[in-house]
């Protein structure tokens, strides 16, 4: 009894703010537009029954957004992934005796190899399904490549910007591991202090920074850097300025919890044993680091594929991000079938980083113990 | 068939492969090491021992590249080796936490140093196989540190200090985290592999114990200075200050003043009780200050009055039973309690002696040392 209760309050906090929530999302995904309030039918009314109800839901939103396609192409690239990781570490240890030279032209061959044999690997098994089951094929049509664009855009943004965040979050993280004692509260505290103000004002007084006119051009101008105004406002590039900016302490939090455990003893066993200064922090500070590395890659990675403040209010007309197009469709188009069924498949793809993320999670608490 | 006993610290003709010179080191205001001149020799299993912040580590630290000296030079082996990093010296260390690499199995760790001399494969591999069965951990090769027990992880750090066969090899409180029987134990094969290896070992310690069980020599330590190198029976038995005495062992320090009487001196040391009288070397002005330590093995307990030398009559108030030894607290008429200890050679559960017996103490004058500071 007792059990049960202790395991009742999350469940019924994931029941009341998600699986409900979801439940009504996936209906409403399962709807066709219409001129009414609220505007989707079939609306439930117990004279018709459930049965009549059920039988008016169909997956055509699901085919117009071409989700089959998306989640295909999704898989192909976890797929890729899952095969060309172990391929990767096997190529290094069988043909380079396992002595890993960072950057190295071995390092080169070894990548190249991985993601050749991964790309092989998703080519036999999608040769092998469309053998067996031809009509899978069918699922590839794709009615409108706007929301398919803006998944793939999506998930190169927030790759790239990922891995910027990573760039500049890392080298902060090491700062912050070895400064002196009595500096780091005051470190940490200048990290997370942006928190404590809107995150949406923050993000707009980049466009105040980022214009034409704004105080970058003007500095650079004066500088004598640039001859005429660099345009980074409503491209890409304020984008990703912007999610660096935003997601950093994302980034830094989990990689400097790592740094912090690490014993400078390690470093200099390492030294001891014949390794210059940037081997040992090759060998020993980036593996020892790597857990804080991935969890903190998950926690800029995920909620930047869904992210919409920052693409509307920096990115500019080419930026397609799958965030920017389920509020159009919800507040502009007004469908919201469509948008339902665009945030059902956003959620799917979302669901492999999530528990890649809680593998890394656990694999820590379980090393660490 | 004569022995030849390893005293190259004796031999003028001996080169030293490490020699401390005037070597000086200073943390901002505060001076960890004060003009320090040292040779250790090849072979030596050398240990440098003191209290806590006395600066031993800090001697190993620079030994092994990771301090500068301020002032002085370090020669290894003839080579001054004051510029040369870390990585680049002849000298492996064994870290006090063992600095396993925790992502590495106990293969890879001990592997770690050899491959990174871009040694052939099959070279690494041999010499891995050959330090695994010296510290005897073969079966344990693909665990991770966190999977051994603590006295493996010792082995292993002690493996991977060795893997690649240093001129000289540190170690940095190696037993510190062992239990007491795991110690003793080590204690012996540590010796036995600085035997087998041929490699010098400094040991840094602060169990006086531990570095009289394992070193040829030891250096006592006392705020960045050496109070007496020597070996530890030398030590031990004839100490060359107060502190070094107090240090090493358990003793009796008595205070008092010198009369040269033949070749000894008599010691008057307190109003009301006889003068002692010790041998010594020393050249004491007569009623020169004095210290005259006494060892509670050498010290005999009796029943009746013994008609020697350096008898002091006194009341048993304490008695420590360790099972082999016995320790007697003595405690004269002037309220000065001098220790004495007889083995247990009987089993008989009886003491001579008990709690509040009128006993007699002596030693001979061969036993106290005197020490003039």
């Amino acid at each position: 009894m007792r059990r049960f209760v202790l395991i009742a309050v999350p469940f019924l906090w994931l029941l009341a703010l998600f699986l409900i929530p979801f439940g009504i999302v996936l209906k409403i995904s399962l709807s066709d537009v219409a001129l009414a309030r609220p505007p989707y039918v079939p609306q439930f009314s117990w004279d018709e029954g459930i049965r009549a109800f059920l039988s008016q839901l169909d997956f055509e939103n699901f085919a117009f957004i071409g989700a089959g396609a998306i989640v295909v192409t999704v898989v192909a690239i976890a797929l890729l992934a899952a095969v060309a990781f172990p391929v990767y570490g096997l190529v290094f240890r069988r043909f380079f005796g396992g002595g890993l030279k960072a950057l190295s032209i071995r390092s080169l061959i070894a990548a190249v190899v991985s993601v050749v044999a991964g790309i092989l690997a998703v080519v036999i098994v999608f040769a092998v399904i469309s053998f067996f089951f031809p009509s899978v094929v069918s699922l590839l049509e794709v009615d409108d490549y706007l929301y398919f664009q803006a998944y793939l855009s999506s998930l190169k943004i927030a790759a790239i910007s990922t891995a910027l965040t990573l760039l500049v979050g890392y080298p902060m993280a090491y700062g912050m591991a070895r400064s002196p004692n009595s500096w780091r509260p005051t470190l940490m505290m200048l990290v997370i202090l942006p928190f404590w103000t809107s995150f949406l004002i923050r993000v707009y007084a980049w466009r105040g920074i980022l214009s034409q006119e704004g105080y970058l051009n003007q500095v650079l101008l004066w500088l004598g850097v640039i001859g005429e105004p660099l345009t980074i406002l409503n491209t890409n590039t304020a984008v990703y300025i912007g999610v660096v900016y935003t997601y950093l302490p994302f980034m830094i939090l989990p990689i400097y919890a790592a740094l912090e455990k690490l014993d400078v003893s390690l470093i200099e066993a390492a030294e001891d044993l014949g390794c210059s200064r940037s081997s040992a922090f090759w060998l020993v500070t980036i593996p020892l680091s790597r857990p804080g590395i991935v969890a903190g890659c998950f926690l800029v990675f995920i909620p930047t594929l869904g992210e919409f403040v920052i693409p509307s209010l920096l990115g500019g007309s080419g930026t397609l991000m799958i965030g920017k197009v389920l509020w159009e469709e919800f507040f502009n188009n007004r469908d919201w079938p469509v948008a339902s069924a665009v945030a059902i498949i956003l959620l799917l793809i979302l669901i492999v980083p999530i528990v890649l993320f809680q593998r890394n999670q656990q694999r820590q608490a379980e090393a660490g113990g | 068939m004569t022995q030849t006993v390893f005293a190259p610290w004796t031999d003028p003709a001996a080169k030293p492969l490490i020699r401390f010179r005037h070597v000086t080191k200073r943390f901002g205001d505060f001076t960890a090491i004060e003009d320090l001149s040292l040779d250790i020799y090849e072979r030596e299993f050398f240990a440098l021992l003191g209290p806590s912040g006395c600066g031993k580590t800090t001697m190993m630290r620079m030994l092994a590249g990771f301090e500068d000296p301020t002032e002085g030079t370090i020669e290894l082996a003839g080579e001054d080796i004051g510029a040369v990093p870390p990585n680049k010296r002849a000298v492996n260390m064994m870290f006090q936490s063992y600095a396993l690499f925790p992502h590495l199995t106990v293969r890879d760790n001990i592997a770690f140093g050899l491959k990174r001399e871009g040694k052939p494969k099959d070279e690494i591999h041999a010499r891995v196989e050959e330090m695994l069965r010296l510290v005897q951990l073969q079966k344990f090769a693909s665990r991770k540190p966190h999977q051994i027990s603590g006295g493996q992880r010792q082995r292993v750090a002690l493996a991977r200090s060795l893997a690649k066969a240093p001129k000289l090899l540190l170690l940095d409180e190696p037993l510190g985290a062992l239990d007491k029987k795991l110690r003793e134990e080590t204690q012996f094969e540590l010796m036995d592999i600085q035997e087998k290896t041929g490699t010098t070992f400094v040991i840094v310690t602060h169990d006086q114990e531990e570095a009289m069980t394992v070193a040829s020599r030891i250096a006592v330590m006392k705020d960045g200075a050496l109070m007496q190198v020597a070996t530890p029976s030398q030590i031990y038995e004839n100490p060359s200050s107060r502190y070094v005495a107090d240090f090493l062992g358990d003793v009796t320090i008595l205070e008092g003043k010198a009369t040269k009487l033949g070749d000894a001196y008599e010691v008057h040391w307190a109003e009301g009780q006889p003068p002692l009288r010790a041998k010594s070397t020393l050249a004491l002005a007569d009623g020169a200050g004095c210290h005259l330590a006494i060892r509670p093995e050498k010290v005999e307990i009796h029943g009746e009055k013994p008609a020697d030398d350096n008898v002091l009559r006194g009341k048993v108030i304490d008695i420590g039973y360790l099972g082999n030894i016995s320790t007697y607290h003595v405690q004269l008429a002037n309220g000065q309690t001098i220790r004495a200890q007889s083995f247990n050679t009987e089993r008989d559960t009886r003491r001579a002696f008990t709690w509040e017996d009128e006993v007699w103490v002596n030693w001979t004058e061969n036993c106290a040392v005197l020490l003039d500071h």
